[in-house]
Formats: C-alpha cells, structure tokens, sequence
C-alpha cells in the first residue's frame, strides 16, 4: 500500500457516485412519487430505509460468518478474509443499528409503542449485542493473528448462537408483523410504486454496503501496515541502541 | 496411556485443582452467595409484593444465578491469569479441551451448589411452595442449565481472561449467548414451582431446550476453547 494516498480506487469510486445517484432516487421515489399506504398512511415510507437496513445487515453477518470460516479453514490464512469479516462486522452493526430505530419509529406510529417484547425485535436486539461484542473482541490487541483467530471463532460461535436465541424467543413470544412481501402465502398487494421504491432500497443499500466494505477494509489494511511499521521502527530503535 | 484417559487425566487434575483452590479460600461461600442472597433481597425491595414476587420468584432466581456466575468466573480465570498458570499449561503442551472440561465441571460444582442455595432462598424469602414431582424437576432444571451455563462461561472467561477491560467484556459477551438458558430455565423452574397455575408437565419441553444448549456448547467449547484462549 505504500505510496497510496486514499482508499479509494476509479472503480470504488464511480460505484459510489451509483451508489449516491441510488440512494437520491430512493429518497425521491420513497418520500414523494410513491403512493401513501391505505392503512398506514406516510408511516409506511420508513420501511423504505427500515427493510433494507435489516436485509444489508443480514448480509453483513453472513459475509462476516463466511470470511472467518474461510479465514479458518484456509491453509495460508490470509489476514485480508479476517480484514473483509471485520469491516462487513462493523458496518452490519451499524445497519442493524439503523434497522431498530427506523422501526422503533415505525413501531411507535404504527403499534403506539416503541418497543414490544416480540421475539423478532427481542432477537434482533441480542444480534446487534452479540456483534458489539464481536467488535469489541477485535479491539482486544495483541498481534493481528491473534486478533483474527480470535475473532474468527467468536464470529462462527455468534452464528451458533443467534438460531438458538431466536428459537428461545420466539418459543417465549411473538408477535411481529410475518413477512409480507417476500412471503408466497401472503396476499399483499403493493402498487407498484411503492414495491419498486422497496427494491430500489434493497439494490441501493446492498451496493453502499459493499463500497463502505471496500473502504473499510483497506482502511483496516492500513492500520494493520502502520501498527507493523510502528513495532519495526522500535525493533531497530531497540537494536541501535544495544548496538547490535 | 491413551490420549482419552490422558486428557480425563487432565480434566479430573483441573477441576480438582479449581475445587481445592474454592474450597480454601472460601470465596463462594463468604463472598458469593452473601452477594446472591443480597441480590434475592434488593429484588423483594424493588417489587414489594408478595404475590408479583412469587410468581416472578424462578426468573429472580435465574437472574441472581447469572449475575453471581459472572462473579465466579472471573474469579476461576484471575487464578490462571494471575499468575501466567494457563500460559505455563500451554507451554508444557496440555491438551486445551481437557482443560476446558476440567475448568467446566469446577464451575458446574460451585454454580450448583449456589442455585440450591438461591432456591432454598427462594423458597423462604418468597413463599415459594413444590409438590415432590416439582422439587425433582427444579433439580433436572438445575442440573441441565448448569452444565449449559458453565460450558459458555468457560468458552467466554477463557477469552475474557487475558484481556484488558475484562470485566465489563465478560458480561458483554456472555449474557446475550446465555439467553436461551435464562429463559428456558426461568420456564421450566416456574412449571416446577407452579408459578401463574402452571403445571410441572409444561416444564419438560424447556428443560429439552436446555438439554440442546448444554450438548451443543459443550462440544464446541472442547473445541474452541483453544483458539480463544491461545496468547
């Protein structure tokens, strides 16, 4: 990475000017051309932010479960799969984070609350705990094979635990609205407007996630070359002065 | 020797160890279960009703079992911190699932121990009433989420153990992971105490549940309890 001044290259670049272009024809398509829902009125347009955020975040610990096993699994163990798990960790975080305001908003319009001990919201809560966790765990130090070894098998245990913590809850409750769209028994008719703006959220969030990875990663790249270079200056500082 | 009757070997050596260690120092007796007991009593200050409290009493009893397992754990791992005695195992070639097994069952002696103590608490404090089919079934409730509860607090104390700011990492860590067990044997223990006119037959599915977890994590954590831990 020597000598590169940025993160970016022409392609990560010109993916997110379409990912910019996207995300503004989401927010004209979403907040104005789209018709109100019958029964929900203007309140259904924070499901145009609220169901991609969820589905990128699915995404993200797919990707971040996937890379750790490949990290694993690997024989020469390259640290770029422990860098990928770590960025798409980091920013499924976030998304899922985006994910439970929006919908603690839709919630509080829709249900007149802002929280329901329901077992989707209940284990959608534990998710984004058990990856704060995860992330928490990479900052622990030592070096970057420890780091991604480590994080690694907490990334495969997660994937472990979230069936199990869902399975509990939904056994101790539920309530959640079912999937509607992507449901083939259910019998929901969106105009059409209205389920382009939702997979027009679906193909922009997705495309933004995989330009903050990109970035995030090779920030992580660079970091990870800094700290190296950061302990080779003191190695030699060490050895200069003990004259070796 | 075989490598199965060396790594029992291993096991049994450990958890001795961590049990003698307990049993001198008498931290679980002096200063953990004072901690749960004091735990069940701020419990009956913050919902002052008889009645709220014996219906929510096996959820109390779960909650004071998790909040004093974070207690013990830390306290199991300081002694293989403290002194570099896990690294010194590492070092000589210990076989790390067999220390894990050894470290679990330890913690699942000490951790029993106090969840009779808690339900013994229960019992007095909240005016908690069992037939004998429900005391047998709070025991197989007992005995089934502590081996799940001990085998994740193992896995994650074993991870938290050499890492700065483990104090807070721990329950960061494990509680969200410990869950299914909260639940499932906050349920099962109401059906043994009847809480809310439930019956003891409504308990066995989530002792089931309970089963699932205690298998599943200790598997893995044989497995993985080494690549977490390994410095």
């Amino acid at each position: 990475m020597a000598g590169q001044s940025s993160t970016g290259t022409s392609a990560t670049r010109r993916l997110g000017i379409l990912v910019i272009l996207m995300l503004a024809a989401l927010a004209l398509c979403g907040l104005w051309f789209s018709a109100e829902d019958v029964v929900q009125g203007s309140t259904v347009r924070i499901m145009y932010i609220h169901v991609p955020s969820i589905w990128t975040a699915y995404i993200a610990f797919g990707l971040t479960a996937l890379c750790s096993g490949v990290y694993l699994s690997g024989k020469n163990r390259s640290l770029a799969w422990d860098r990928v798990a770590g960025a798409a960790g980091e920013i499924g975080v976030l998304f899922v984070a985006v994910s439970l305001v929006t919908g603690s908003m839709w919630g509080r319009l829709t249900w007149g609350t802002y929280w329901v001990w329901d077992a989707r919201l209940t284990s959608t809560a534990f998710l984004f705990i058990t990856y704060v966790g995860y992330l928490a765990v990479r900052q622990l130090g030592g070096t970057h094979r420890q780091r991604a070894r480590r994080s690694s098998v907490l990334a495969l245990l997660a994937i472990l635990e979230i069936p199990l913590v869902h399975f509990s809850v939904t056994l101790w409750r539920s309530l959640h609205q079912e999937a509607s769209v992507a449901n083939p028994n259910a019998k929901v008719e969106l105009d059409g407007l209205m389920l382009f703006s939702l997979f027009l959220g679906l193909v922009a969030f997705t495309m933004l996630f995989v330009w903050l990875v990109l970035h995030r990663q090779r920030v992580m790249m660079l970091e990870d070359a800094f700290s190296d270079r950061g302990l080779d200056v003191a190695i030699t500082a060490r050895r200069n002065e003990a004259g070796v | 020797m075989s490598n199965a009757s060396s790594k029992r070997r291993i096991a049994v050596a450990v958890a001795r160890k961590d049990l003698t260690i307990e049993w001198n120092s008498r931290i679980l007796v002096n200063q953990v279960a004072p901690f749960a007991a004091i735990v069940m009593v701020l419990f009956a200050f913050a919902l002052d009703n008889d009645g709220i409290l014996q219906r929510v009493a096996p959820g109390l009893v779960w909650l004071a079992t998790l909040f004093s397992m974070l207690v013990v754990i830390q306290r199991s791992f300081t002694v293989e911190s403290a002194d570099g005695a896990l690294d010194a195992l590492r070092v000589a070639g210990v076989d790390m699932g067999a220390i894990f097994v050894g470290k679990a069952v330890a913690l699942m002696v000490q951790l029993f121990v106090l969840e009779l103590m808690l339900v013994a608490t229960a019992v007095v404090l909240y005016g908690v009433e069992m037939t004998m089919v429900g005391f047998c079934e709070a025991i197989v409730t007992l005995v089934v989420a502590t081996v799940g509860l001990a085998s994740v607090g193992t896995l994650y104390g074993g991870l938290a153990a050499g890492a700065r700011g483990r104090e807070t990492l721990l329950p960061l860590l494990l509680l969200p992971a410990v869950a299914p067990v909260l639940i499932g044997a906050t349920r099962a223990t109401e059906a043994a105490f009847g809480s809310g006119g439930t019956t003891v037959s409504e308990g066995w599915p989530w002792i089931g549940l309970l089963l699932v977890f205690a298998v599943l994590f200790c598997a893995v954590g044989t497995v993985a309890f080494g690549p977490l831990v390994d410095e």
